[in-house]
């Protein structure tokens, strides 16, 4: 295969969809967080506990949709403990993300060892071919023959666009982020809301999670995210707040990601540990050259309390 | 030193230690495993023999190191996750510097060795610093990117000029560096065990740091500019300075943990060298209450329960993942509850810290030397 042929462009960008679809879900749901002023930095940890928690499901009871279900349902539990933690006893949150991460780290790993034991694969989401869509030359192919998730994902980006710009749940959203002492004194529940967020935001990290086990690796394994949920909270900022912002970043990634995948497979002598480090430097340089913060909510990170 | 808040302090960490301990007790019953068995395992293999007991102080070496550090930037208001980056850039250092140069004394190699991991990892705290300094880049983001960076050209440097020639002769290529020369070694303190003279290092460097946070200007700017910022900035503090500085110091101090532990305990450079020490040393550093001196026996407590938890593996089947998952419940507790009881006392501190700042300009005008107003009110 030439490296520089239409096949070979047609399928990175095929593999780009899929890179992005757990960032989408993850930084998506970040953005909800953030704009209702709470950093969830335990991204990676909820992804890493869905991902066991899917994987597990759909080995024991052969179904991938009640796989998807335990998935989000982790995620729904950790957003509430990230939730009371931050929101109702208002911990530094960059500090007790961490500690959500190392536990959905060390839980995920400790379940794995017990239930599971040794790294074994299962039949995921299989790519559906959209009909007359998948037949269009080149877009076909790289659009439309994704897994459902991959489909779900994208179909976020307007629909969290318009529950963010279109709604009043998402007027409530960055009332509490901009200004909680505003939204308060007209009779909004600031917590209520930031556990909402927080709760949406975690549900979509365990899709995210989800995405990764039982869809696209369809296997699990320690540390099966690899920091990925890290890199979701930073596309959020690099996005400036707003899921086109995401969007782009979650494509800029995921294409430099798959160009370098596709590098190695193609055989191109450059060394693999290099390859990796590329997309951590190139989210360092996203978030140096990022120039969003106009947008950003202003009470992000400060947890709200009444009288201040 | 106020008495009534060190005392919460230690309250609050022992209450989410004890919490902690509960609730892995109850993931144990789910698990099928006596929770009494499983503890006495851990503590047996944590403190129930010399080689035991050595081995928890050697694991609570590179934690009191990374964590003093934490304690420094914490202070200034500055999350740092790097430490397991910091850490590899130090131990490559740490590495590269004795065989670079085998030939010279222990005396000096030592040293030299030392000063180079210190150098290596606060280059790697210096820039995601000057990034939030200069560009106002988060942080914790970029000190967790920079981990992964250090991972893989560690990685990098193992598999290409740093591989052990050694391995490259006997075809296994491994993914370990040669063998440092015995000069650099650092001398045992108690004969067939692992336990090195770089505990008393770690030991002086905590006190080091608690004299530079609460005994000289610069460590009071950096509690100023933890404690209020905008009063700092109107004081004429270059905060943005300050917290580049507190994350360049705490590289540092993980960096030197990273030289310190090849040159000590592995004496060669090698994968999974930092076993999670970056992240541990957070929750260290916050159940010692981000005081390096509390943060002795915290470091102690988790160099334990480390050991502990390979010896629970061992002999009852947990795997020592529970840990870390115990770690991260400590984390969420203490940082829900001590955290918030900071920051009722801080509030009260600020008002405070100001005037005091205020007296530290004019007695500094006054005198020429500035350094004798360590005013009641920052004292946390």
């Amino acid at each position: 295969m030439k490296v520089f042929s239409l096949e070979v462009l047609a399928g990175i960008l095929n593999t780009t969809v899929g890179l992005a679809t757990p960032f989408l879900y993850a930084a998506l749901g970040e953005t909800f967080a953030q704009t209702a002023g709470v950093v969830n930095l335990g991204v990676d940890g909820i992804m890493l506990l869905s991902a066991f928690a899917a994987f597990y499901a759909a080995l024991t009871t052969g179904s991938l949709w009640l796989g998807l279900l335990a998935a989000v349902l982790v995620g729904l539990a950790m957003g509430l403990l990230m939730s009371l933690v931050s929101v109702t006893l208002k911990a530094e949150q960059g500090v007790s993300g961490i500690g959500l991460y190392m536990f959905g780290m060390g839980m995920s790993s400790l379940l794995f060892k017990v239930l599971i034991g040794t790294v074994k694969t299962i039949e995921g989401f299989k790519p559906i071919s959209i009909p007359l869509l998948a037949d269009i030359p080149f877009f076909g192919p790289v659009l439309f023959s994704h897994d459902i998730l991959a489909y779900g994902a994208f179909l976020l980006v307007p629909a969290s666009w318009w529950l963010l710009e279109k709604t009043g749940l998402g007027i409530r959203l960055k009332a509490v982020g901009h200004n909680p002492a505003a939204a308060d004194s007209v009779g909004i529940s600031v917590d209520r809301v930031r556990y909402l967020a927080v709760c949406i935001g975690a549900a979509l990290a365990g899709v995210a999670g989800a995405s990764l086990s039982i869809a696209q690796l369809d296997l699990f394994q320690d540390n099966l995210t690899a920091g990925q949920g890290f890199i979701a909270v930073a596309l959020v900022y690099f996005g400036g707040w707003r899921p086109a912002g995401v969007l782009a970043g979650a494509l800029v990634f995921s294409v430099a990601n798959s160009f370098q995948l596709w590098m190695q497979v193609l055989g191109a002598k450059v060394p693999p540990s290099l390859a990796v480090m590329f997309p951590y430097v190139l989210t360092i340089l996203a978030l140096t050259v990022a120039r969003n913060r106009a947008r950003q909510p202003a009470a992000l990170n400060k947890p709200f309390e009444r009288g201040e | 030193m106020d008495w009534g808040k060190i005392a919460l302090n230690l309250l609050m960490s022992l209450a989410g230690l004890v919490v902690a301990l509960l609730l892995g007790a109850l993931m144990l019953l789910a698990l099928k495993v006596d929770p009494l068995k499983a503890y006495a395992a851990l503590v047996e293999g944590a403190v129930g023999s010399t080689f035991g007991l050595t081995q928890s102080l050697v694991k609570a070496t590179p934690l009191l190191l990374v964590g003093s550090g934490i304690c420094i930037a914490f202070r200034a208001n500055v999350v740092n996750i790097g430490g397991e980056g910091q850490i590899i850039a130090g131990a490559l250092a740490g590495s590269s510097i004795p065989l670079a140069m085998p030939g010279l004394p222990g005396w000096v190699l030592i040293p030299l060795t030392c000063l180079g991991g210190f150098l290596a990892g606060s280059a790697w705290g210096f820039l995601p610093g000057i990034l939030k300094a200069r560009l106002r880049v988060n942080e914790i983001l970029s000190t967790i990117m920079m981990n992964a960076i250090a991972l893989q050209l560690m990685n990098l440097l193992l598999q290409g000029p740093l591989m052990d020639p050694e391995g490259i002769a006997k075809g296994t290529f491994l993914a370990q560096s040669a063998q440092l020369p015995k000069s650099v070694w650092l001398p045992r303190l108690v004969p067939q065990t692992l336990l090195h003279a770089g505990l008393i290092v770690a030991l002086v460097l905590a006190f080091v740091a608690y004299a530079l946070l609460w005994k000289t200007t610069i460590g009071f700017k950096i509690r100023a500019v933890g404690l209020n910022p905008s009063a700092s900035r109107y004081s004429g503090i270059n905060v943005p300075l300050y917290e580049a500085l507190a994350l360049t110091l705490a590289g540092g101090f993980s960096g030197l943990a990273g030289s310190i532990e090849v040159i000590g305990v592995q004496h060669r450079l090698m994968e999974g060298l930092t076993s999670g020490y970056g992240f541990t040393g957070i929750v260290a550093a916050l159940l010692g209450g981000l005081h390096p001196i509390g943060l002795i026996p915290a470091s102690v407590v988790f160099g334990g329960l480390l050991v502990g938890a390979d010896k629970m593996q061992r002999s009852v089947q947990v795997p020592s993942a529970l840990v870390t998952a115990m770690l991260g419940l400590i984390v969420l507790f203490v940082s829900g509850a001590s955290l918030w009881a900071a920051r009722w006392s801080r509030r009260r501190a600020s008002g405070r810290a100001i005037e005091s700042l205020a007296r530290d300009e004019a007695e500094s005008s006054a005198h020429g030397a500035g350094a004798s107003a360590y005013g009641a009110g920052a004292e946390e």
